[in-house]
């Protein structure tokens, strides 16, 4: 039993990362419940193992936020297929009221987003605050429901270190953006802890 | 023995409870801050706020029931090793330089959260603070008295060096909340969403590309230095920082299931 235990480890080595506690430096340590556009429930921590890009919208907002999504976009077709299959994109919305995953998903469909690649996913008040506030993301919700934001997109390596941030939104991506994303996805997944 | 038991599970709830919270009730007032969007005084919805800052002591309780707090544990996101709770002698020690009683500092606003989390409470709303602190020992809006101003702006010309003094030993206002003015800066729940930058502080059109949405910052009581002054102080920080001056007090909400 002992031995298929170990075969089974070795066999699947993101069962034994997953395992070890995040790094200390991991935003992926935030343990708010999200819900993403197809009403699954998950944990930051789940998305361990992936580099992704995470950002924050909401999807009532007309000028911005369609920006944000031309910024995913923009990246994934500046990538060759391999590098964008590897990379992840989560857009977490600050609106939990109007948010629901009917909405996320029907922007999803709209935008064409491939959802084994994009989460667009909502949560709580407190863990929406305390997300922007790991990811340096400011806002205020206005009287009208409307959210007051800074913008940008945010590069995690694998563990969920903050490896790169970037104001530049838009379909044309920030180059440097764009070359730590891909020096990002040449690096092997880090098993390496501070 | 079984009432032994009871009496000892019930120990560390009944030291809680020794923490005073003051009933605020509800009102509306003129936030020193206008923003763009706002036409109206701000309304406040009744809340406990703490009678005091959470003191050396209370935080050091809280970091032994929660571990991963104590600065030699905590995660590099969440607080700025070098400096979180760096005054302290051990990471469960308070030692010469902090006393039981001196409200702590030191503390990130995501340390902060946690602590008012574990009480069933959070970090009071800008709004609430500024809303509280505009009382003077009488009146609840005393900020057009000059007499008054001048108190307050007096905390602020001391140098940060003095040692700040234990919690509880200024009268208590208005409301029966004491220590807002004058020995520290506190942190807000919303500390992040002010959306001023620091040098421009009236934010117009340069910052505007930067933020999505209407919605801009100004001031609109220019005389009003003490209040302007933690504003600006507030949205320099980020919420792993802490500062030797920087400390908080918990809120609890009325009307959603946060009372008591």
């Amino acid at each position: 039993m002992k031995r298929l235990l170990l075969a089974l480890m070795l066999a699947m080595p993101a069962v034994a990362v997953a395992g070890l506690p995040l790094p200390p430096d991991s935003v992926l340590q935030q343990d708010g419940v999200f819900t993403d556009q197809s009403g699954k429930v998950f944990h930051l921590a789940e998305r361990r193992g992936h580099v992704q890009i995470v950002s924050m919208f909401y999807t009532s907002c007309k000028y911005t936020c369609p920006l944000m999504i031309d910024s995913g976009l923009g990246i994934e077709h500046a990538l060759s297929p391999t590098q964008r299959d590897a990379l992840r994109i989560l857009l977490v919305s600050f609106d939990q009221q109007r948010d629901t995953p009917v909405v996320l998903q029907a922007l999803a469909v709209k935008r064409h987003l491939d959802t084994q690649r994009w989460t667009l996913a909502r949560a709580d008040d407190g863990s929406v605050r305390k997300l922007a506030a790991l990811l340096g993301v400011r806002y205020r919700k206005l009287g009208d429901g409307d959210f007051n934001h800074t913008s940008g997109l945010i590069l995690l390596d694998a563990e969920g270190r903050i490896l790169a941030k970037t104001d530049q939104i838009g379909p044309l991506p920030d180059p440097k953006f764009l070359a730590a994303v891909q020096t990002a996805l040449h690096q092997p997944v880090s098993m390496t802890h501070r | 023995m079984r009432d032994v038991l009871l009496a000892i599970l019930l120990l560390p709830s009944i030291a809680h409870a020794g923490k005073d919270y003051v009933q605020v009730p509800a009102g509306t007032y003129r936030s020193a801050l206008k923003y763009e969007e706002v036409k109206d005084d701000t309304r406040v919805a009744a809340f406990e706020l703490m009678k005091t800052p959470v003191t050396n002591a209370e935080f050091l309780e809280f970091v032994r029931a929660h571990p991963e707090w104590q600065r030699d544990r905590i995660a590099t996101v969440y607080a700025e090793k070098a400096n979180y709770l760096s005054h302290w002698s051990a990471p469960l020690e308070l030692g010469m330089a902090a006393k039981p009683q001196q409200p702590v500092t030191q503390v990130s606003w995501f340390a902060a959260s946690a602590y008012c989390e574990a009480q069933h409470a959070r970090l009071p709303l800008w709004a609430e603070w500024e809303y509280v602190a505009a009382a003077d020992a009488t009146r609840r809006d005393a900020r057009n008295d000059p007499a008054w101003r001048e108190s307050i702006l007096g905390w602020y010309a001391k140098p940060s060096t003095t040692p700040v003094a234990e919690v509880g030993q200024s009268p208590a206002n208005a409301y029966g909340v004491q220590d807002l003015h004058g020995l520290i800066w506190e942190w807000t729940e919303d500390f992040a969403s002010m959306l001023v930058t620091g040098d421009d502080r009236s934010q117009s059109d340069a910052n505007r590309l930067k933020f999505c949405g209407a919605g801009s910052l100004v001031t609109q009581d220019r005389e009003n230095f003490a209040v302007l002054m933690r504003v600006a102080m507030l949205s320099s920080l980020e919420a792993a920082n802490s500062t030797s001056n920087l400390g908080f007090r918990c809120a609890r909400s009325l009307t959603d299931g946060g009372s008591p």
